[in-house]
């Protein structure tokens, strides 16, 4: 396999932390909606997704990265990103997602402003 | 005279092998001292346009032809399918919407063209009913 991925998540009271690594494709991005979703159906709806091992994301990847988004919506959540790229903070801004969730440069920012 | 470097791959539409693709086009922007957020752009154009080519040429030999011209100055990719050909509708993103979500700016399918060309300096597409080429040119920035 030419892409090893992983998601490391870190879960703290009120809010949850998912790392992932490798290339952001259909393969992981399925893998990172599972666990986010498991979280959100859990009640955990303060969600931070740290791409700073996140060497690619193409636009299948972002796609999911979008129903992340709409499913913390309809139940009032908040999704912040952190360790973009500036390529792929481009690509984010491009396709509207930084209207709908924070994008900050380091987890600790990330997470004090859920 | 620019010392120019041409290299000629096939990959088979396999999960994945676009990352074949989008190596060798680093590896050739990086000996031309591109700079890192360039040879990052070039990776996501050349995925994006594979995975195009993957996910709607409905070629029968499920392959993809791509063809790297690297000068000192600028990054040319040309990357064929023998597929069916693209319509406006496909170009234009219109046909790969899927359902609405919540925010109709959130589009969720049918992005990768606007990326490619947002990130990239000039961007062509030859399509016919025997297979596309996308064309794409990254120049070179002084640092």
């Amino acid at each position: 396999m030419l892409n090893k991925f992983d998601i490391q998540i870190r879960e703290a009271q009120e809010h949850a932390v998912i790392e992932t690594t490798g290339y952001l494709n259909d393969a992981l991005g399925e893998q990172l909606s599972e666990k986010a979703q498991e979280l959100i159906q859990g009640g955990c709806v303060q969600l931070v997704i740290n791409l700073e091992k996140t060497t690619l994301i193409n636009s299948i990847g972002i796609s999911i990265l979008i129903e992340i988004i709409e499913s913390l919506e309809e139940r009032e959540g908040t999704l912040n990103f952190c360790g973009l790229s500036p390529t792929q903070e481009r690509t984010f801004r491009m396709m509207a997602i930084a209207k709908y969730a924070g994008i900050f440069p380091d987890e600790e920012s990330a997470v004090a402003n859920l | 005279m620019s010392d120019q470097h041409k290299v000629l791959l096939t990959i088979p539409m396999y999960p994945d092998m676009e990352l074949a693709a989008a190596k060798t086009g680093s590896v050739l922007a990086e000996l031309k001292d591109f700079n890192e957020e360039a040879v990052e752009e070039i990776q996501l154009a050349i995925i994006e346009t594979c995975i195009n080519a993957s996910e709607h040429s409905q070629s029968e030999d499920k392959e993809v032809h791509i063809q790297f011209l690297v000068t000192d100055d600028q990054l040319q990719v040309k990357i064929t399918d023998r597929g069916v050909g693209i319509t406006a509708d496909t170009l234009d993103g219109t046909r790969l919407l899927g359902s609405p979500g919540i925010h109709p700016d959130l589009r969720k399918r049918g992005r990768g063209l606007q990326i490619i060309k947002a990130l990239m300096d000039e961007v062509m597409i030859e399509s016919s009913p025997n297979g596309t080429t996308v064309s794409f040119i990254k120049k070179k920035t002084a640092e």
